[in-house]
């Protein structure tokens, strides 16, 4: 018969590692695919996903059962991300090159006609990912989670461990800051 | 150009293209060999990350007590009081238990 997620942890709890398995095979898609929103090296990815796993071991007594365990396991993994983008944040400067003919092409459609520019357009997706690894970390967390992953600001307060202000705060910046890239780029462009 | 509306678009074009969620093979096996591969706690290592730790309140300690003998010494009048009051309190003692005798 299988174990239930909650007879799971309380054998990891009482010495058996090997219980952990389960949990790691069942919750790896979602880690990986929160993983891949910050990082864009495969090997970076994993980097991310392993250091959420083992925090999730070390730190299995904290884990109350009052939430689902998901949900703990995903601020681990989002405080982990933020983490790695910290870590990163001296790259950031350098990570822009020069934009590619697609999404030249795709900013040329959108500032003719913002219609006829596709939001399922690869360029847009490889523009969007350029914008992103511009902003500061606490920027790139915020906008993620609350524009593109839609989460409620008091989600994000309790995922981040920020207070609901900060997040607000955090988003107007983030907002502004991801204006000011996207002038950035038009200046190039265009002047 | 519309700045705002391009910052739509493209957020709009993160959301129609969400991260892969494939896992590498074999993640799990790697994750438990891992666990179960990690050294045993080196007590030393611990012994010293916490006496490090303890040493900057420590020094925060010695210096508030350092500052409050120092401020304290110098109301010398208040401290000969002290000292002559302690001194007649003794001496009572004394002069009392010979007075008995």
């Amino acid at each position: 018969m299988e174990r239930t997620e909650a007879e799971l942890i309380a054998a990891v709890l009482q010495g058996d590692a090997a219980s952990f398995e389960p949990l790691v095979q069942k919750y790896s898609p979602r880690v990986f695919a929160t993983a891949r929103r910050y990082a864009r090296r495969e090997s970076e990815v994993e980097d991310i996903a392993q250091e959420v796993w083992l925090k999730a071991y070390h730190k299995l007594s904290s884990f109350r059962g009052d939430a689902p365990f998901e949900h703990w396991l995903m601020k681990l993994a989002v405080r982990t991300c933020y983490d790695f983008l910290r870590a990163h944040q001296r790259n950031r400067e350098a990570a822009f090159s020069e934009l590619s003919e697609a999404e030249d092409d795709w900013l040329d459609r959108f500032a003719a006609q913002p219609e006829s520019a596709s939001a399922d357009a690869d360029a847009a997706k490889l523009l969007v990912e350029k914008v992103l690894a511009q902003l500061p970390p606490p920027a790139r967390l915020v906008i993620t989670l609350l524009e593109i992953e839609e989460r409620s600001v008091k989600e994000i307060s309790e995922l981040t461990g920020w207070s609901v202000p900060l997040v607000k705060v955090r988003a107007f910046r983030a907002r502004a800051e991801m204006r000011k890239i996207l002038a950035r780029i038009a200046r190039d462009k265009y002047l | 150009m519309n700045l705002e509306a391009l910052r739509h678009k493209l957020l709009s074009a993160a959301r129609a293209h969400p991260p892969a969620d494939h896992v590498p093979y074999a993640f799990e096996k790697r994750i438990l060999a891992r666990l179960n591969s990690r050294p045993a706690p080196d007590l030393g290592a611990l012994w010293a990350r916490a006496l490090w730790r303890a040493a900057a309140p420590c020094v925060a300690v010695s210096l508030l007590l350092g500052a409050w003998t120092l401020f304290t010494a110098q109301d010398s009048v208040a401290g000969e009081e002290l000292s002559q009051d302690f001194e007649q309190a003794m001496l009572a003692v004394v002069g009392a238990s010979e007075e008995t005798w």
